[in-house]
């Protein structure tokens, strides 16, 4: 299904501030959900069901169309040992996989180096934001940071054109090879040619692309349509990374995760149809993520920091469905209040890395996990 | 062309502190090298607590009071408005030593005292400052020592106090690992539960004004016998760390890292067991100053910085600048803060893009220094911030750079004078021909579009643009 020529790739998507899990994948018949979520609790008349006791988040449908495709595996009581309800602490753990001790090095920015062992191509991994999120760090592996593709690049500041043209050649001179300097400007001046060469290629995407999908104009769908342009420039890009924040909803939980979760669900559909449009859609897997879920019970307009997740993966080479069970809610199986997880999620980063990506993923997680069937092969 | 007093004063100022303008180094030369040492050692930061309560009142965001913005934006503001920056250099070198960070604590005002601890007991006894690291409660709860108890040892404390905050690893065995932890244990927190219940309810405005506090718990300690590195008895943490100041090994350890913070890059410090210092002369000498002077910080500074080998040529533009200095040391030129403002905190990210988030280092092993600094995506945005700050004709700092630099053309100045006066200006020595070359080339296209054929002050800003862009600009 992968031909040589375009290698598989991966997208994640952080979802930041820990998505309430339960109001997302809804056990809507559940009367313990029901009688903890008195302000906030969805019903039947609204959740777009799955299976007759599990519903989708009415704000979803662009998700839904995913699922009847086939293509939306929906994991299932994800989180990890002890849990740990800091954002930091618990986006830390997802980021270097490991959760017993303090780790220095990104299970993506292990990847890349996997996929890439000599550097060769400076833009293997890209994030899409403005610095780079643990997961993408690792000693030796340049990773770019993209803020906006459009104006991403040395010097973006500079308004004149001839001007910034004749800055960055300028630049790419200053950088280039030199025999007279030190170790240390050497190693300045080649990361600085690197960081040119893949700033330069980056800029050629934008102009190379043209879609009939017409993106949304919030960052999460402007981010999504530019991993769509580079993904379809061929630049040898295999790790793209972005974020969607906003999800530590203690209040205005109805209003804002239905905000959030329209806007995701959208971008994400447009982009599956935009990699259709140009015969793309077998190459690429995208995997959502938080670092945590939500309490069971809600505090009156919102939930406080929880366990027990919900994580997804999705595309054309994804065989759909629910993995793993939905976490019982009833009060002697709940953790402190919480979804007990019963997934480990480095099962799903093992998943991905062994049968999309065709990597050991002993190699980058130190350790078996189990895996999912999930991957069309 | 600055004189050789200037390039040296321009040197200490670059690794005493965030670097200085042309016109204050021409102030320092005329007081002499070793008066401004003094003064740099002895400087106190004296409108501090003006502008705390300035900050506190109008920017809480960055009272380091809140969240894991808010102590990292409070001491970006301090590096960039002090004057007493050695300090907050020294502050700089203990936490990238004894590396705390938020993505466990997950509490703001915990580091910001820690990073005040550091000011207050950073430049005098080494002893005294391992005491007070060992009450601190940031580093109690980093380590777990909360965790350790009589009976039931948690050794993360006691392993990280040898290995990373003093001797290194290779000196010491494991046995004494353990000894040492037996002897911290009861050093804890006092309102744990209240505070564990704090964080667990809340997560964006959990702390008020409140942290956690140091407690010593006699009843939770281990009084037992204990043999640690050859000495026997009832130990407590006290004559660990005692018996641990007294090492040749914590001496060599100590010089090896100030070596590196203040003279020139030594590989990262997992390296050290296998590499031999650059300078072992150098080490040797501050060890000795270490003992001679009961172990004073402040000493130790005060050697090297006149000592032969920091003067040295050798030692000039050995260092690459980590973020924060970068940061600093551009917004000290251009004076965007002279005052609080709004935009620290988004200013203070830009720190993190470049891959150093003050207060949330990636391990306690701190950031690896030197050229792991700069990766791809680090330098897109070092080059660019330098040289969008330093270019921006509306920074009172630029327009100082601008006119002090065209005052001296008398009549307009070519390409190559535009280009040497650029650099004096931002202190980058010991340019490269390819660097100065391609600035050059620069120039002469800027000299010539403008209209009267002299640079005027927004060719004079491009030029400084792109000497922040250089390779070199990224050296200290």
């Amino acid at each position: 299904m992968v031909t040589a020529q375009h290698k598989p790739s991966l997208i994640v998507i952080q979802l930041s501030g820990g998505n309430d899990a339960m109001n997302t994948v809804v056990p809507y018949t559940n009367g313990i959900y029901h009688d903890s979520r008195k302000a906030i609790h969805l019903t039947e008349h609204n959740v777009i069901d799955l299976n007759g006791t599990l519903g989708l988040s009415p704000s979803m449908g662009p998700m839904k169309s995913l699922w009847d495709a086939g293509k939306l595996a929906i994991v299932q009581g994800v989180g990890y040992p002890q849990p740990n309800r800091s954002h930091f602490r618990s986006m830390d753990i997802w980021h270097t996989a490991e959760s017993d001790h303090i780790a220095n090095s990104g299970w993506l920015g292990r990847t890349i180096r996997e996929l890439d062992p000599e550097a060769k191509n400076v833009i293997t991994g890209i994030n899409f934001g403005r610095g780079l999120p643990r997961a993408l760090h690792a000693k030796g592996v340049p990773v770019a940071s993209v803020g906006n593709l459009e104006t991403y690049g040395l010097m973006p500041d500079i308004a004149d054109r001839m001007t910034r043209e004749m800055a960055v050649d300028v630049f790419a001179r200053m950088y280039g090879p030199d025999d007279t300097r030190d170790a240390m400007l050497q190693a300045i001046s080649e990361t600085g040619m690197g960081a040119y060469l893949g700033a330069d290629i980056l800029r050629t995407a934008p102009a190379q692309y043209s879609s009939s999908i017409e993106y949304e104009g919030v960052p999460i769908a402007q981010s999504l349509r530019d991993i769509s342009q580079v993904l379809l420039a061929d630049v040898g890009t295999r790790v793209f990374y972005t974020q969607h924040a906003g999800y530590d909803t203690h209040a205005g939980e109805l209003e804002n995760h239905a905000k959030l979760w329209h806007e995701l669900s959208t971008a994400v559909n447009d982009f599956i149809a935009d990699l259709e449009e140009h015969g793309r859609g077998d190459h690429a897997v995208v995997m959502i993520f938080s670092e945590f879920g939500r309490r069971i019970r809600d505090n009156g307009s919102g939930t406080d920091h929880g366990s027990g997740g919900v994580a997804f993966v999705l595309g054309n080479p994804v065989k759909g469905g629910l993995y793993g069970e939905y976490p019982s809610l009833d009060p002697s199986e709940q953790l402190e209040g919480d979804m007990k997880f019963n997934n480990d999620f480095r099962g799903i980063y093992a998943t991905v890395l062994d049968q999309w990506m065709g990597i050991n993923p002993q190699e980058i997680l130190n350790k078996n996990y189990e895996q999912f069937d999930m991957i069309r092969r | 062309m600055a004189s050789k007093e200037i390039k040296l004063m321009a040197h200490l100022m670059r690794r005493a502190g965030f670097g200085a303008s042309r016109g204050r180094l021409d102030e320092l030369v005329e007081q002499g090298y070793d008066e401004t040492v003094e003064s740099m050692l002895s400087a106190i930061d004296r409108p501090t607590r003006i502008t705390d309560n300035l900050i506190r009142r109008y920017h809480p965001e960055y009272s380091g009071m809140m969240g894991n913005q808010s102590p990292s934006g409070n001491w970006m503001y301090r590096m960039v408005s002090t004057d007493a920056p050695l300090r907050e250099k020294v502050g700089l070198m203990w936490h990238g030593m004894f590396a705390t960070g938020y993505s466990k604590l997950a509490n703001g005002k915990v580091l910001h005292d820690q990073i005040r601890m550091f000011e207050r007991h950073g430049m005098g006894s080494f002893k005294n400052l391992l005491m007070e690291l060992s009450r601190d409660p940031a580093m109690i709860v980093w380590l777990d020592n909360s965790e350790n108890h009589n009976g039931s040892v948690n050794e993360n404390y006691g392993r990280e106090l040898l290995e990373l905050f003093s001797m290194g690893v290779g000196n010491y065995t494991e046995h004494d690992v353990k000894e040492a932890a037996r002897a911290f244990t009861g050093w804890t927190i006092g309102n744990t539960e209240y505070m564990t219940l704090k964080s667990a309810r809340d997560s964006v405005w959990p702390y008020g004004r409140l942290s956690f506090h140091f407690e010593y718990k006699e009843h939770d300690h281990d009084n037992g016998e204990k043999e640690f590195l050859g000495h026997k008895g009832n130990l407590n943490g006290e004559d660990i760390v005692d018996i641990i100041c007294k090492q040749p090994a914590t001496a060599a350890f100590l010089s090896r890292h100030m070596y590196s913070f203040f003279v020139a890059d030594e590989p990262p410090v997992p390296e050290w067991p296998y590499k031999e210092p650059r300078d072992p002369e150098a080490i040797a000498a501050l060890s000795k100053v270490y003992f001679d002077s009961d172990y004073n910080v402040e000493e130790m500074l005060r050697f090297l910085f006149k000592s032969e080998f920091f003067k040295s040529e050798q030692a000039r533009y050995q260092r690459v600048k980590s973020p924060a200095e970068l940061v600093a040391g551009v917004l000290r030129l251009t004076g965007e803060f002279d005052r609080p403002k709004v935009d620290m905190n988004p200013t203070n990210l830009q720190s993190t893009y470049m891959g150093q988030w003050l207060l949330n280092p990636p391990s306690v092993e701190g950031w690896h220094w030197g050229t792991e600094w700069i990766d791809s995506g680090a330098l897109v945005e070092r080059v660019n911030f330098a040289s969008e700050r330093l270019g921006n004709i509306e920074s009172p700092g630029v327009q100082t750079l601008i006119d002090r630099i065209l005052s001296d053309s008398n009549g307009g100045l070519n390409a190559e004078e535009l280009v040497e006066r650029a650099l004096d200006e931002l202190s980058v020595g010991d340019i490269s021909d390819k660097t100065r070359s391609a600035l050059v080339e620069f120039a002469e296209v800027q000299v010539n579009q403008s209209d009267s054929g002299n640079a005027g002050p927004e060719q004079v800003a491009n030029v400084l643009k792109l000497v922040g862009a250089t390779p070199e600009f990224q050296r200290a």
